[in-house]
């Protein structure tokens, strides 16, 4: 692929998505509810976010197919509601369902949707080629699409959504779904496109996904930014640097909570187990030994991004 | 639009051979069912025309506007719900209208294939009495158009295929049966009568006869035109109405 990034420094001294205050309304339901962004050419960012939180939404209207309802959004230094197509050209869209074509050949699926960027045919085809080659698909350019694997079916979308050597690469959620070894092949090309200076934007809500690919991240919920920042700082910021997770033999954890008040920063009782929130987990664990509690089992980890998650979104099932 | 036409034909490509297999099978099951067996029984044929003569023409019309409408069902219900086709045209510089009017240009490319087939299995029974019998093409592909544009409209309003089962059964076989394709209109009740002349297939079967048997339409054809016009400009807008509020929310 050229290099993207060429293009994207004439205007680099405007973000190349900026959104202040950006709203979205269907009817009397707000789906998006007043965001500030700004991602930064070469970045990766994330939203993250429970299901309704607004990610999708946000994704459509920077993918120039929904109309704002209120605020500024000004995407590659245009605006969607006038330039709609041409920023459109410029982007390379990767959505949560594959929309492929089941009847055409992996190929074709290529050529032709290079086509609706005025690309020509013979260059579609070598693109496609090239490409089919990145994803790693070229064993099966000339098989149709509908016996793909899950995986295979999406890194023919991430192939497709590359076909116009687009300068952000819009990603609604590329792994859901996928087994462990697709997502982790899916992973290792979206950071190779990373590597080549490609802005990627993606949604998700799978922490490690977060973690592997985003140099920043937004968290959503109910349409409303509520933490931004590196995956570390989040870390840093909301939640502790060691997580000890205590299961007790008892039907309800609840009585042990008062027994153990008072070790860590903070306490969370669960129908099942209890999570201390502590500096140094070793540390945690001989104090619960010194007040003669044996819990029947017990989990050391390090914090993580889904500790935050819980603890700015909470853990009410959202649907 | 270009490029929305050419993937329906990259598409096509891979079913092109069994599909015009196809579209031979029902004009030559015509010619022996009607030309061989009904025909025999209609005396004198319709106003001195042969039966078999004066009914191809207008199951010429019939068949664009069969194709035309079953290309405009099931694929745009497809292409909205299931295989989700236009939303991922919609995620390029591609604008609703070419959308929208590169797949009614292949659905109009369908209609003209089959009415290429048919023409060539009556030139060969010998039931085209006019070098105007081409003039069905032009005349098919407005058809097509006019019937089509508002079928998109109805299919990207519906959520279930069971609706588009509906429109068959209640829309586009009554209109093939009463439209004045096996037998002329003037034979209905007067109330029926005005239901078959508000179709849009009654104005193509008239065109169409009248171009292959050389004759004079029963009706102007300017007014054939107007009317059928109306019916694609309205069906259009309507369809591109409904498009938009899918595509671009």
């Amino acid at each position: 692929m050229s290099d993207p990034r060429a293009r994207v420094r004439i205007v680099a001294n405007e973000p190349l998505i900026h959104a202040r205050g950006l709203v979205k309304r269907f009817g009397s339901f707000t789906a998006v509810d007043g965001i500030d962004v700004d991602v930064q050419p070469g970045e990766a960012f994330g939203f993250l976010g429970p299901n309704g939180a607004g990610k999708s939404s946000t994704m459509r209207m920077v993918g120039c197919v929904s109309p704002p309802t209120g605020g500024t959004l000004r995407i590659l230094g245009m605006d969607p509601r006038r330039d709609g197509p041409a920023i459109r050209g410029r982007l390379g869209v990767c959505p949560q369902l594959d929309n492929l074509d089941p009847e055409l050949t992996v190929r074709e699926n290529l050529t032709t949707y290079a086509r609706y960027f005025g690309i020509p045919r013979k260059v579609a085809r070598q693109r496609a080629d090239e490409l089919l080659d990145f994803v790693q698909l070229s064993e099966r350019a000339g098989s149709k699409v509908e016996p793909l694997s899950g995986g295979m079916k999406r890194r023919l979308t991430i192939a497709r959504a590359l076909v116009n050597e687009p300068e952000i690469v819009l990603l609604d959620e590329p792994t859901t779904g996928l087994d462990p070894q697709a997502r982790h092949l899916v992973w290792e090309r979206l950071f190779r496109l990373k590597q080549q200076g490609v802005t990627l934007v993606l949604t998700t809500h799978y922490m490690d996904e977060a973690e592997q690919l985003c140099d920043r991240l937004v968290v959503m919920d109910g349409g409303k930014i509520v933490a931004e920042g590196s995956p570390r700082e989040l870390i840093d910021r909301y939640s502790t640097r060691e997580v000890v997770e205590l299961r007790f033999a008892a039907e309800s954890q609840a009585g042990f909570a008062d027994k153990l008040a008072g070790i860590g920063e903070r306490v969370e009782v669960l129908p099942d187990r209890i999570l201390l929130y502590v500096e140094d987990g070793d540390a945690a664990l001989a104090a619960v030994h010194e007040r003669a509690l044996t819990p029947a089992s017990v989990l050391e980890r390090r914090s993580s991004l889904e500790d935050v998650f819980l603890h700015l979104t909470g853990r009410t099932l959202v649907d | 639009m270009a490029a929305v036409f050419e993937f329906y034909l990259v598409a096509y490509r891979r079913v092109w051979r069994g599909s015009a297999m196809s579209s031979f099978v029902l004009p030559l099951l015509t010619m022996l069912g009607f030309g061989l067996g009904v025909g025999a029984y209609v005396e004198g044929g319709v106003d001195g025309t042969p039966y078999l003569d004066w009914m191809v023409p207008g199951l010429i019309a019939s068949t664009a506007l069969q194709v035309a409408v079953f290309e405009s069902t099931w694929p745009v219900l497809s292409s909205f719900n299931w295989v989700r086709t236009y939303e991922g045209q919609a995620a390029t510089p591609v604008r609703l209208d070419d959308i929208l009017g590169g797949n009614l240009l292949f659905v109009v490319f369908r209609a003209l294939t089959s009415i290429v087939a048919f023409l060539l299995v009556a030139l060969a029974f010998g039931v085209l009495h006019s070098p105007w019998a081409l003039a069905t093409l032009p005349i098919g592909a407005l058809l097509a158009f006019a019937v089509a544009a508002p079928t998109f409209a109805y299919s990207s309003s519906v959520t279930s295929d069971s609706y588009l089962a509906l429109l068959f059964r209640f829309v586009v076989i009554p209109m093939s049966l009463f439209a004045g394709v096996f037998f002329p209109v003037e034979s209905l009740p007067l109330g029926l009568r005005w239901l078959a002349y508000a179709s849009p297939l009654w104005h193509g079967v008239d065109l169409s006869r009248a171009a292959t048997l050389g004759v004079a339409p029963e009706w102007s054809v300017a007014g054939h035109l107007a009317y059928l016009a109306v019916w694609a400009v309205a069906g259009y807008l309507l369809a591109r109405r409904q498009f938009a509020k899918k595509l671009v929310v």
